[in-house]
């Protein structure tokens, strides 16, 4: 074992003299040109206590807050939660604080988190969008409910629900969320930032179609008000897809692969 | 002029000469390879590659050698540091993109001596100056594990260094410096577990790496081998292991220092941050008997005498304590207690907690920003977590509330300025 203050031998003495001066030198020279770059006493051994931690941005519960663009996740299909949570980990979809957050976090606790989420049942508010131009919202709406069929652009609905509010268990609804959140999504699946697992069908949407159709489909869909029942829908066959999608493939049960 | 081709003469000669001694002196220690080593000879047994994967878990090679959401142990996962950005390479045994060409031989020269199989000097992103006290068994059994992987095809994206960190010579010069290989050497003074912790803390676990100070080129020594120091790029404070004001555990009980290590939690205190990484992907995994080990050494360090107390009394600005503890009220004393006592394995006590009172309130500005969980591990698979705060308070609020922490409940500590904030966020 090596004493702590041990000195080295002459030899390195001297080198580490020499080639210090020399390389002190040249990282002066560099510096100039170029910047350096519970089962616990009075607290609920619950799954909820434990979500505490997701409140500030995405609200007590989950349903939001009035920052105005960090979306509701209470009563998202909890497969639709649990990939994006996974997604963030695996660096599949892009926010330094998400990915930090679950970043030490096992799938069966990132499942529990989405299922405690999921099952959250609050009314929703009155949506944020309102007096846009009705050019644009006759726009968004033609894309949502019908897409374009030349371009290869299937309609919101197709996969969203009819009511838009998702489908059990992977499908997110697209109502009751801001329209800065909405357009900032569609836009980092245009530019590869956020990505789901593969094929990736949400990119191949988001980049046939433009960024004034990216805007008019958000505006749209922000200023609609929440249907009756504003529950997501019952599971549908995959083949009455449009295309098909690498999220819906994901096994459930629990258990980290 | 007879004076000035003396001078170039002699200046000839030293510079030939120094390159000489460098040139030795990255080359001294080394095994010769046969020319013909391949891994075709290399035998390996279901128990080598058990205890490979240990070694991996103790060495935290998926820290570096897996990217986020990419195969594990394909590298490619980017490194920050002030000298630029480097990239893990692969380790699965891909021939052409992997280690599928090297032999165990190959294999030890780059764990203990830092070349690699094609003669390049490795950068010491890759901890050799620890890994290099390995034994040649655990490099063997380490190798014997990779080499059990599904090999993988992913070439190795170039470095991004600045010059002249990016070229060989550069890197010469910082080994001849502060690298020799050198055997792990037992204390005969101390008992085996003594030496086994300090097998694992200095050489796989490569503690240092974080928890020791770095000097302007990079390079960790060992005067302040586990002194602390704020980790390059992560703006994350690794603290002290060895002074009581900070990390240290001379007066833990074992007990505490192994369950720290093996769930994140601790009846003296929680893991967080880069920390919180360590623990998921590596010391959890770790034997009783390995983790008592480490807790024996790290107990054995040689202490830095705490700060002295200042002379009098630090003076807290009322005004900055009261919007402190109006936050506090508001945000914090749920979960942490209106007198920061905590909840027991859920919210960790503010009072006395050193993560709080720290010289540098590096960490604490950050756990404050960005909350956080606890890892979740085998013996705590549901962790409790923090908020962060980034969203709702500002850098004013942020240092008030940190200072209140740092000047409450028998805590004493210095006051916190909002810059201290905005450096962070």
């Amino acid at each position: 074992m090596k004493q702590a203050h041990a000195q080295p031998p002459a030899s390195r003495r001297f080198v580490r003299w020499a080639l210090g001066c020399l390389v002190f030198a040249a990282t002066l020279a560099q510096a100039q040109t170029q910047p350096p770059e519970a089962a616990a006493s009075g607290v609920p051994d619950t799954i909820g206590q434990r979500a505490t931690a997701c409140t500030p941005c995405h609200g007590k519960e989950g349903r939001a807050t009035n920052l105005g663009y960090f979306p509701r996740i209470a009563g998202k299909p909890e497969g639709y939660l649990y990939n994006q949570l996974v997604n963030f980990r695996e660096g599949r979809r892009d926010y330094a604080l998400m990915t930090y957050l679950v970043d030490q976090l096992t799938d069966d606790y990132l499942l529990e988190l989405a299922r405690y989420f999921a099952s959250v049942d609050l009314p929703y508010p009155p949506p944020q969008t309102v007096n846009a131009p009705a050019e644009l919202l006759a726009r968004g709406r033609s894309l949502a409910l019908e897409g374009d069929k030349p371009r290869e652009i299937p309609a919101c609905v197709r996969c969203h629900g009819e009511a838009l509010t998702g489908v059990r268990p992977f499908v997110p609804g697209l109502l009751g969320l801001p329209r800065d959140y909405l357009i900032k999504q569609m836009g980092a699946w245009r530019t590869g930032v956020r990505h789901a697992a593969s094929p990736d069908c949400m990119a191949k949407i988001a980049q046939g179609i433009t960024p004034e159709e990216v805007a008019a489909v958000a505006t749209w869909l922000s200023a609609q008000p929440m249907p009756a029942d504003t529950h997501p829908a019952a599971p549908q066959p995959a083949s009455k897809l449009p295309m098909r999608c690498g999220g819906l493939d994901v096994p459930l049960a629990g258990g980290t692969p | 002029m007879k004076w000035l081709l003396r001078a170039l003469i002699g200046a000839g000669v030293v510079l030939a000469g120094l390159a000489a001694l460098v040139a030795w002196l990255n080359l001294r220690g080394e095994e010769s390879i046969p020319p013909d080593a391949s891994p075709a000879s290399f035998v390996s047994s279901p128990e080598l590659v058990k205890r490979g994967e240990y070694v991996a878990r103790a060495g935290d090679c998926t820290a570096c050698h897996t990217a986020r959401g990419g195969a594990p142990f394909a590298g490619g996962r980017a490194i920050l540091t002030p000298f630029g950005t480097m990239f893990s390479s692969n380790l699965t045994p891909d021939e052409k993109t992997g280690l599928g060409r090297w032999s165990s031989q190959h294999f030890w020269r780059a764990m203990h001596n830092g070349r690699s199989m094609d003669g390049r000097l490795l950068y010491p992103a890759f901890p050799y100056p620890n890994y290099t006290q390995i034994t040649r068994q655990d490099s063997d059994a380490l190798f014997a594990y990779l080499r059990s992987l599904p090999p993988v095809e992913q070439p190795a994206t170039p470095h991004q260094l600045r010059f002249p960190y990016n070229t060989q010579l550069a890197l010469a010069a910082w080994r001849a410096m502060f690298f020799e290989p050198e055997p792990f050497k037992e204390d005969p003074a101390q008992n085996a577990a003594w030496n086994r912790g300090a097998y694992l803390v200095r050489g796989l676990g490569h503690c240092n790496a974080c928890h020791g100070e770095r000097n302007v080129f990079g390079a960790t020594s060992e005067s302040l081998e586990f002194s602390g120091g704020l980790i390059p790029m992560q703006n994350w404070y690794a603290p002290s292991l060895a002074s009581s004001a900070e990390a240290g555990v001379a007066d833990w009980e074992s007990a505490h220092v192994v369950a720290l290590l093996k769930s994140g939690t601790s009846p003296r205190g929680v893991v967080m941050g880069p920390m919180a990484e360590v623990v998921y992907r590596s010391t959890q995994y770790l034997s009783d008997e390995d983790l008592n080990a480490v807790a024996t050494f790290l107990k054995g360090l040689p202490q830095t005498p705490p700060p002295a107390k200042p002379r009098k009394p630090i003076e807290y600005d009322p005004a900055q304590m009261q919007a402190g503890e109006r936050v506090y009220g508001k945000h914090c004393a749920g979960c942490h207690g209106d007198s920061g006592e905590g909840v027991a394995r859920a919210y960790p006590a503010l009072a006395g907690n050193r993560s709080v009172t720290m010289a540098s309130p590096a960490n604490l500005i950050r756990i404050v920003l960005n909350g956080g969980f606890l890892p979740a591990t085998a013996s705590n698979p549901r962790p409790y977590g923090m908020p962060p705060f980034l969203q709702t308070l500002d850098d004013v609020e942020v240092a008030a509330v940190a200072t209140y922490l740092r000047g409450s409940w028998g805590n004493e500590a210095k006051p916190v300025e909002p810059v201290d904030v905005l450096r962070l966020r």
